[in-house]
């Protein structure tokens, strides 16, 4: 009833919004599309970005203290002294690299940009239910981006005590942390002004007869991920308002009494927690792991079901898993805090919650991988990503194991091993993921493909050089040098067997880089260039594909329906391989 | 372009698009607010001598508060009422009492923050003052942000009572839950900081 009220003073609207000018229509734009490839440029230049700063530190740690040639100059004598690395420079790369990467490049690239481009399509609805919060949304993004990115020009560098900004250390560092925690308060508000809008256009703008058991499963991590977002941002959000407090007006909610800095005791009230703010950070900074895992598993599970042809397997068992994950996610946070002291009790507690986490991901991995089986596979860019991406997070999570007990984390917490743990997660795993999407819905974006020599270039380059990357770190770790070291352990009789992994590392990280090339050119060279890719590309089942490519503003001429679940594939009877969720 | 289910309800959930958006906005409200008290209780319960709430503020001026407050919230409903029984000059009547309300609770709050001030009570005296001022001052900004919201409806919004009645009276609707959350957060506030 009310769906034909909305439906029929469409018409004048569309010939209304051709007239929009340059500036609403790309720059202030409220459609989702336009928003979607905004946060998702704007996530791709900051993982460049944050790729950069790591690839600077990777000289460091594979020769401490040789002058770096050609650009090391370039970055001042306050930063690198004739070359070298002085370490307050080492700490801002640090600190900023895994800043940038998880809150400017990963999430809003997952959430953001696939979440913001793709969700609103593929469950059948013209636009995200608040379209100007959601253009306020990316914009406060941009906004703590662009305070981030300042914050290496003011006195003294950008923040240094580590993306984790522990207290005290961060409570006495100088004026980059307090642009830090200002940028942190405005990405945290575009979270959550994104996650209210994505559960609200998922509840109320899915298509006719789209129930929740009918949603693709990205739809359904893309939904679990806004109520993680929703609902662990806050507190940190309250942190971040307490640093600042102890910070600005010289309280002391996170220094404790009788502090000595610098062979003097300071002189504020004391009686803070330090610990409090590893509770808070912890408390949304576990759920955020979750927040760029899942949407990658969603990516993934929809580019495994189009390229093996067949349903997924066992596609309830992964939503009750994803579900499930969600709840455990807000309550295993402390298992990043069993060096602080915090007793026994809540170790074993948390120890138990973590393993029983890893339940629920081991379920949807399987779930994958016996999606393939007997599969009539191809083999293309974006499903060479998604595959690749199943032992990479295998090793990532199996690799969690050992540090989610207490008893084998203490001798391994804060090494290279936690390093090459969390990275095997995140970096071959969600970005290849990430890297997957953009493959995948690239025509739906552009009307165009990309080409596929250059993505398998990219591909097998990626590929190898993040594994070169990555496993050297496990066996530094497992030597026990920590990850904090500016000189990669030089200094230290212990570290010094496993010196040479680092350079190992880094020449990997640098041509890893080199690898990236191709991509860059094939992002932007297809978009005039690439092969056409109207309507259906992939042959696939899911409703984004019953739009025009790239969609128009509103996205369908008229509302689509949902008939049937999101994989039918190869149907037994059906004239072709694929039976779409949108046709009667 | 217009969006579904922004003035009508969508039948399979019983709901618009704001008031789903509005109560899901109030449940990260009540991540951020707890994640304080947890604070809170957690800076107390490890701090050798925390002094009693009203031994050190002023418990009759934060009674005066909840009283304005918990008044602007019948004022707010009223206003909405108001709408609901399509009375358009009643509602105005209404809304600006509840703006005005929340102008009162803010003007105490002045008074009772200068005082403190002017005792050399500073964020940084102890924590106790840290987290006063935390708490309340964060409690301050969403009452000026809700008085706002509602100055508006009051004044220029209210244009689209003329448009589209039902929307307006829903819009009024869910700055009223979120001036209800903001006066609730009070309710909190008040005994823990004021009389514990």
């Amino acid at each position: 009833m009310s769906e034909q009220a909305v439906a029929a003073p469409k018409h004048e609207h569309d010939a209304h919004h051709e007239e929009l000018g340059f500036w609403r229509k790309y720059i202030f734009s409220t459609d989702h599309k336009v928003i979607g490839i905004q946060y998702a440029v704007t996530g791709l230049l900051f993982l460049l970005f944050g790729f950069s700063l790591m690839m600077l530190m990777r000289w460091q740690l594979a020769y401490p203290g040789a002058a770096l040639p050609l650009i090391g100059n370039l970055f001042g004598e306050a930063r690198m002294p004739g070359g070298s690395m002085l370490p307050e420079f080492y700490n801002e790369l640090g600190a900023m690299h895994g800043t940038i990467m998880v809150f400017l490049g990963v999430v809003p690239l997952a959430v953001g940009g696939f979440g913001n481009f793709v969700l609103p399509l593929q469950i059948g609805a013209p636009d995200m239910a608040f379209p100007k919060i959601n253009m306020a949304s990316y914009w406060c993004l941009f906004l703590g981006g662009m305070t981030m990115l300042g914050s290496f020009l003011v006195p003294g560098g950008a923040a240094q005590s580590g993306w984790t900004s522990y207290a005290p250390l961060s409570v006495i560092a100088g004026t980059g942390q307090t642009w830090w925690l200002i940028g942190m308060i405005f990405l945290i508000t575009s979270s959550l002004l994104g996650a209210v809008n994505f559960l609200t256009t998922t509840i109320q703008l899915r298509a006719k007869g789209l129930t929740f058991m009918r949603f693709p499963f990205f739809v359904w991590s893309q939904f679990v991920t806004s109520f993680l977002l929703l609902l662990a941002f806050p507190p940190l959000e309250a942190a971040g308002v307490m640093q600042l407090m102890d910070r600005v007006a010289g309280t002391s909610f996170f220094l404790p009494s009788g502090l000595v800095v610098s062979g003097q005791v300071l002189a504020n009230a004391g009686g803070g927690n330090a610990v409090l703010w590893q509770h808070l950070f912890w408390f949304l900074a576990h759920p955020e792991v979750y927040v760029l895992i899942l949407p990658a598993m969603g990516i993934v599970a929809e580019i495994i079901a189009n390229n093996t042809r067949k349903p997924l397997w066992g596609y309830r068992s992964m939503v009750y898993a994803l579900i499930f994950l969600g709840f455990m996610s807000f309550i295993v946070w402390a298992h990043h805090m069993f060096m602080t002291g915090m007793g026994t009790t809540m170790a074993a507690f948390f120890q138990t919650t973590t393993m029983i986490i890893s339940i629920p991901s081991v379920v949807i991995l399987t779930a994958l991988i016996v999606s393939l089986w007997g599969g009539s596979i191809r083999f293309n860019t974006p499903m060479l990503f998604a595959v690749s991406f199943l032992p990479m997070f295998g090793i990532g999570g199996l690799t969690g194991l050992p540090l989610g007990l207490n008893i084998s984390d203490i001798p391994l917490h804060d090494t290279y091993y936690v390093i090459a743990h969390f990275h095997y997660v995140v970096a071959p795993g969600t970005i290849f993921a990430l890297f997957a999407g953009i493959y995948y819905w690239y025509p739906k974006a552009t009307g165009r493909k990309m080409s596929e020599t250059l993505g398998k270039i990219h591909w097998i380059g990626s590929l190898v050089c993040m594994n070169v990357v990555f496993m050297p770190m496990f066996i530094v770790g497992l030597a026990g040098v920590s990850r904090r070291l500016f000189d990669a352990g030089s200094g230290y009789d212990f570290a010094q067997g496993t010196m040479h992994w680092n350079a190992v590392s880094s020449w990997g990280a640098w041509i890893m880089g080199l690898f990236q090339i191709p991509f860059i050119f094939n992002f932007f060279y297809s978009i005039r260039n690439g092969e056409k890719a109207e309507g259906n590309v992939w042959q696939a089942t899911t409703i984004e594909w019953s739009a025009p490519s790239p969609p128009p503003h509103g996205n369908f001429a008229i509302p689509p329906q949902a008939y049937r679940g999101p994989y039918e594939y190869s149907v037994p009877g059906s004239d072709k391989d694929f039976t779409p969720q949108f046709e009667a | 372009m217009d969006i579904p289910y922004t003035v009508a309800v969508r039948r399979d959930t019983g709901l618009n698009n704001g008031k789903i958006g509005i109560w899901l906005f109030l449940a990260s409200e009540v991540m951020l607010f707890g994640a304080l008290f947890a604070s809170y209780i957690l800076i107390r319960t490890g701090s050798p001598n925390w002094p009693r709430g009203d031994t050190v503020l002023d418990y009759r001026l934060a009674t005066f508060n909840t009283i304005v407050l918990i008044t602007s919230s019948v004022t707010m409903v009223m206003a909405w009422a108001s709408l609901m029984r399509r009375k358009f000059g009643t509602f105005r009547i209404y809304m600006a009492a509840t703006v005005l309300l929340g102008g009162v609770f803010l003007v105490v709050k002045y008074f009772e923050y200068s005082h403190h001030l002017h005792l050399g009570e500073y964020p940084s005296h102890s924590n106790f003052f840290a987290i006063y001022y935390t708490l309340t001052g964060l409690h301050m900004l969403h009452v000026f942000g809700g008085m706002v919201v509602n100055a508006y409806f009051w004044g220029p919004g209210a244009k689209l009572w003329e448009k589209n009645p039902v929307w307006f009276t829903n819009r009024v609707e869910h700055s009223g839950l979120f001036w209800h959350f903001v006066d609730l957060v009070w309710i909190f506030l008040f005994p823990t900081l004021y009389l514990l």
